[in-house]
Formats: C-alpha cells, sequence, structure tokens
C-alpha cells in the first residue's frame, strides 16, 4: 500500500486526531474558560466519532431483522453496539460540560470575568483584603 | 446474590434523600448514616463470610460475552470495605461541619452517589459499565468539591472538571481501541481476547489507560489538579476524595487492569516504579513547602499514592501485601488528618499553619489523634504506616530494586519531617491559643477517635494469623494474574 493510499484510506481517522489536537488546544492554550470548555467538548466529540467509525461496515445494513437478508450471516448488518455506547458517552459529557458551565455561570456572577489571568488576580486581590479585614478585627 | 446492593443501596438512599428531608437534615443524616453502616456490614460479611470466593452476578441472566456482569472477588470485597468504613466515619464527622456551611439535604444525596459511583467501580466486571460508574463518581465529587460556595472553591472545581473530562476520553479511546481488538467489553473476555493479539496493540490499551487512570491517581506527572481540588472540599470531602476515591478510581483499576486482564506485563511494571519513585519524592518535597494545612495534605497523598504504585511495579508477591496493605492504611491515617484539618478549621477559622498555635489544652482530641495519624503516615511504630512502609521496602530490596528501597526510605524521613512541621505550628509549638470560634462536636471527636484506634488496630494486619484470613486472599486474586479471567468465566 502506497503512502497516499494509507493516508486517503484512514481519512476518518486523520480526522479524529485533527479534532483531537484541535480540543486540547483550546484546553491548554486559550485563557477563557468558556474556550477551554468548548476544547473539552471538541475533544469528547472526536472520541465519540472514533468509536463510532469502528462501527462502519460497507454494503450492511440497519440491525434490525430483515427477511430479504435473513438472519444467518450476521456480517450483513451494522454492529449496534458502539452507537448504545456512545449514547452514554454522550450524555455522560452532556452531564460534565453541564457542571462545568454552572460553575463558570457561578464564577462569573461572582467576579464579572472568565479571563484567567484576570480571574486570578482578583481572586488574589479578594484574599489579600478578607486577611487584612482579619487582622483588623 | 449480595454484589448488587452495593450499588442499588447508596444509589436508593441518594433518591429517596431528597423526598424525606426537604428543610431539615435530620432525617437525612439518619437515612445515610444508616445505608452506610448496612454498606459496612454487607462489605464485612462479603470480605470474611465469603472470602476466597468469586461472586459472579449476570444482569438479567445474560452469559459474559453478550451481557454485563458483576464480579466480586476478595480484592473487590477489601475495597468496599475500605470504602464503607471511611464514607461511615466521613458522614459522623460532617452533620456539624456542613451546618456550618449552611448545609442542606443534598449534601448527603451527592454524598450517596459518590459511594455508588465509587462501589460500581469496584464490583463491575465490564469495561464500558467501569466508565459510566466513574463517571458517575466524578460527577458527584465535583459538585462536592464546590459546596462550601467560595469563588476559589468553584475555580478548583472547574479545573478538575476539565481535567477529569480529560482522563474520561483517554480512557474512552482506550475502550474503543480494546472493543475493536476483541469485541467484548467484559474484562474477562478482554483479558482471554487480548492474549492472542499482537503485543503492540497492547502497549495502545495499556498506555491509554495508564495515561486515562494514571490522571485518576494523580501519580506524580498528572497531579496537578489534585492539590486545589482536595484542599478547596470540605474536610469530610477530602477525606473521601484522598483516601479512597483516588484509591477506587485510580489504583483499584490500574492494579486490576495491569495484573488481571494485562497480566502484568513487564514494561509497563517499570514505567510504575519510576512513577512512583518520583511521586514520592516530589509529592512530600512540595509538601514540606506548604502553609495552608490541606494543601499540605493533599500533596501528602501524591507521595503516598507513590508507594502504593512502586509496590505494584515490582511484581512479587511481598510488593503486592506491601500495596494492598498501603492503601488500607493510606484510607484511615489520611482521612483522619483531614478530620483533623477540620476541625481546626472549625475551631480556629484557618487553614493557615502560621495562624495556629498550642491547642493541646484546648482540643485534646484533635491534637491527640492528630499526633496518632502524623507519625502513622510518618511511618513511626507501632502504628499502621510503618509495617506496611516496611513491606515495601523489604520487597523492595528483596526484588532487587535497593535504589527504588532507598528512595521509599527518604520519602519517609521527609515525610516525618513535613508533620514535625505540622506538629510545631499547627498544634503544639508557639503561643497558646486563648479562644476557639467554633466548637468540636461530639460527632468529629467521635470520628477521630474512630479512626485514631483504627490506625492502631490495622497494624495488626501484619500479624501472620490475621494476614492469612485478611490481605492474603485480596493478594492471591491479583496475582492469579490472567488466570483469574478464567475463573470468571466458568463461573
Amino acid at each position: 500500500m502506497s503512502g497516499l493510499e494509507f493516508f486517503v484510506g484512514h481519512y476518518a481517522y486523520w480526522f479524529v486526531v485533527a479534532l483531537l489536537v484541535l480540543g486540547l488546544y483550546g484546553m491548554i492554550v486559550k485563557r477563557n474558560f468558556v474556550k477551554k470548555l468548548i476544547g473539552m467538548t471538541i475533544f469528547q466529540v472526536a472520541v465519540i466519532i472514533f468509536f463510532i467509525s469502528s462501527a462502519v461496515k460497507k454494503g450492511a445494513t440497519i440491525p434490525i431483522a430483515d427477511k430479504a437478508v435473513g438472519t444467518a450471516e450476521s456480517g450483513l448488518y451494522v454492529n449496534p453496539l458502539q452507537h448504545t455506547l456512545m449514547l452514554t458517552a454522550i450524555v455522560v459529557g452532556v452531564a460534565t460540560a453541564g457542571v462545568g458551565y454552572a460553575l463558570l455561570v457561578t464564577i462569573f456572577r461572582r467576579f464579572r470575568t472568565l479571563n484567567e489571568p484576570e480571574l486570578m488576580e482578583r481572586m488574589r486581590r479578594e484574599r489579600e483584603a478578607a486577611e487584612k479585614q482579619g487582622n483588623d478585627a | 446474590m449480595i454484589t448488587p446492593y452495593f450499588v442499588i443501596i447508596p444509589l436508593a438512599a441518594a433518591f429517596l434523600i431528597p423526598l424525606v428531608s426537604k428543610r431539615k437534615t435530620g432525617p437525612a443524616v439518619l437515612l445515610s448514616l444508616a445505608s452506610t453502616f448496612a454498606l459496612v456490614v454487607l462489605s464485612g460479611y462479603a470480605f470474611f463470610g465469603r472470602s476466597g470466593e468469586t461472586l459472579v452476578y449476570r444482569m438479567s441472566g445474560w452469559k459474559l460475552p453478550v451481557g454485563i456482569n458483576l464480579v466480586q472477588d476478595a480484592f473487590s470485597s477489601f475495597m468496599l470495605v475500605m470504602v464503607s468504613l471511611i464514607a461511615l466515619t466521613s458522614l459522623v464527622f460532617s452533620p456539624r461541619y456542613i451546618d456550618r456551611l449552611g448545609g442542606d439535604a443534598k449534601y448527603y444525596s451527592l454524598f450517596m452517589v459518590l459511594v455508588a459511583g465509587m462501589n460500581g467501580v469496584v464490583v463491575t466486571g465490564d469495561l464500558f459499565n467501569l466508565f459510566v460508574f466513574m463517571e458517575i463518581a466524578i460527577l458527584a465529587a465535583l459538585a462536592l468539591v464546590a459546596y462550601g460556595g467560595r469563588a476559589h472553591e468553584f475555580e478548583a472545581a472547574f479545573k478538575y472538571a476539565v481535567m477529569a473530562s480529560v482522563s474520561a476520553s483517554l480512557i474512552l479511546i482506550g475502550i474503543a481501541v480494546a472493543y475493536s481488538a476483541t469485541s467484548s467489553l467484559g474484562l474477562a473476555t478482554i483479558s482471554r481476547g487480548l492474549e492472542r493479539q499482537s503485543p503492540i496493540l497492547v502497549l495502545w490499551v495499556g498506555g491509554l489507560f495508564m495515561a486515562g487512570f494514571g490522571l485518576k491517581t494523580a501519580a506524580m506527572p498528572f497531579h496537578a489538579w489534585l492539590p486545589d481540588a482536595h484542599s478547596s472540599a470540605p474536610a469530610p470531602i477530602s477525606a473521601m476524595l484522598s483516601g479512597v476515591l483516588i484509591k477506587a478510581l485510580g489504583v483499584y483499576v490500574l492494579i486490576r487492569f495491569f495484573y488481571n486482564v494485562l497480566g502484568a506485563p513487564p514494561l509497563f511494571l517499570q514505567i510504575f516504579l519510576v512513577l512512583g519513585a518520583v511521586s514520592i519524592i516530589l509529592g512530600v518535597l512540595l509538601a514540606i513547602g506548604q502553609w495552608d494545612i490541606k494543601r499540605l495534605l493533599a500533596y501528602h497523598s501524591i507521595s503516598q499514592i507513590g508507594y502504593i504504585l512502586l509496590a505494584m511495579g515490582l511484581d512479587t508477591t511481598l510488593g503486592m501485601i506491601g500495596a494492598v496493605y498501603h492503601m488500607l492504611n493510606h484510607a484511615v491515617f489520611k482521612s483522619l488528618l483531614f478530620y483533623n484539618a477540620g476541625a481546626l478549621e472549625t475551631a480556629l477559622g484557618t487553614r493557615d499553619l502560621r495562624e495556629m498555635g498550642n491547642v493541646s489544652k484546648l482540643l485534646p482530641v484533635t491534637s491527640g489523634t492528630s499526633l496518632i495519624a502524623s507519625l502513622s503516615i510518618s511511618g513511626v511504630p507501632p502504628f499502621n504506616g510503618f509495617f506496611s512502609k516496611l513491606v515495601i521496602i523489604i520487597a523492595a530490596v528483596q526484588a532487587g530494586q535497593p535504589l527504588f528501597a532507598f528512595v521509599a526510605v527518604v520519602g519517609s524521613l521527609l515525610t516525618l519531617a513535613s508533620f514535625l512541621k505540622v506538629q510545631k505550628f499547627g498544634l503544639r509549638g508557639g503561643r497558646p491559643v486563648e479562644r476557639l470560634i467554633g466548637e468540636v462536636d461530639g460527632g468529629m471527636k467521635t470520628a477521630m477517635i474512630l479512626l485514631a484506634a483504627l490506625c492502631l488496630v490495622t497494624s495488626l494486619l501484619i500479624v501472620p494469623g490475621i494476614r492469612e484470613t485478611t490481605i492474603d486472599p485480596v493478594v492471591k486474586v491479583i496475582m492469579e494474574k490472567t488466570g483469574h479471567a478464567q475463573i470468571v468465566l466458568e463461573k
């Protein structure tokens, strides 16, 4: 197999790898918490696409017993397990993202910013103010 | 069959708690205490009564390649005993502490979800099921870390959420690779399937799981989230996170996967040795520099987890005895130390060691139990930490790894140094504290005394006669390696 064929033949994997890199980039480099969370979601979606891509079968039909196809040859049906697993994984992912956004909303209400360096600075200032107050009292 | 009840009881309690208690927390406390107590009794029965047996529960009666099964052997039962014991003391400690944070019944509900998730991870025999239980535990833990409601707690919980989801995604890729190669999700069938696959594939699966569960374990290169998350949580939750969560979700799964599924591949065990040694030294060095008592304890968790990883990387029976024993001991004394920190925070209103003083007169129980816990974690006889560290060091020497034995000794000495600092600044040295701003109530004292007693009781496990009925069956399950899959499949 030539290099080009290898590259084209695995296009789904390259797409997944690109998404994974994009998600990681968002989580590590971006300074805004919402952008970090978007990066996290892209990362999760890439994994889900990777899982689903392993279920692809050329020329197979949906996994419902069909008289015209018969049940003797299971290879004529697509494996439904990956899809059901990923339904669960999507629900889990939504839950994590939901908790993440809920936390961000609370942080934003308190500090009016979601920029990481700015937030750190404000939290530090607030802590110092609290300590000063404690000393006065 | 008792296995499913370890998940059903806490999950049912979690859903009942909001129903029975709207405003008052009384019924919630009672219900959660009762269900955790039931778990302690059940897991004690499973561990001592059915020891050495492997119980397999098939959901809806489907056999393994098709169905999902729960597998409970001595190792699972051992973890269940540990989780329920620490959960019980944590709940005994909680009521007053949580009231101070403006507590409501939600706390107890989330707590029970956390316990259900951990128990689920420990008893499941299915890889995807394990993933789901893990996420249940993590989501509950996230909410509990942010429970105090202060801004930096939300920030720590957010950081934890991102790290947890990265690790979950890595694990999911690992599951995808394992499923593609073996067309099954049961741990036992994966183990049989991977034996026939190329070593490169095993390397892929192992690497992904190592990174994923390594993040949960918080061994050294993966540790960044732990100090923030564990020190921001309320004290009883810190005790649960440091005491059992990183073990049930991290170390347990690593041992189960690399020994019982992959059959202890030497390359990965070498990596565990190195990770363990690095964690021991760097964790404790970072801990010494801390002034916030809970951050200091959190860094010590990294260091102590290093001991467990080092011992499991030795691949000898004695090393595994050390790993399992240290896991239990660390759960006991680290939880106790976090309770001490919580009691000090309640009584003095600060977590900064520099602002504390001599409290041995005013808080005799707290300072006494914290002395016991500090001596245990530093490895001073006759407390439990001494014996498990001794076993690990002897095992390292016997396995022909004197360098790692030396690392373990140095780590232990540095631990002693950092806890001398805690005792000197936090509890015994300095000017005496004149008045307390909060009261350490009976529940807190009971929890601390209970665990301090356990620090002494668990050191009895080293006595050969007792060890044969407690730790040896656990180690036997682990050292069966892939033979364990055969036992599960035959059931």
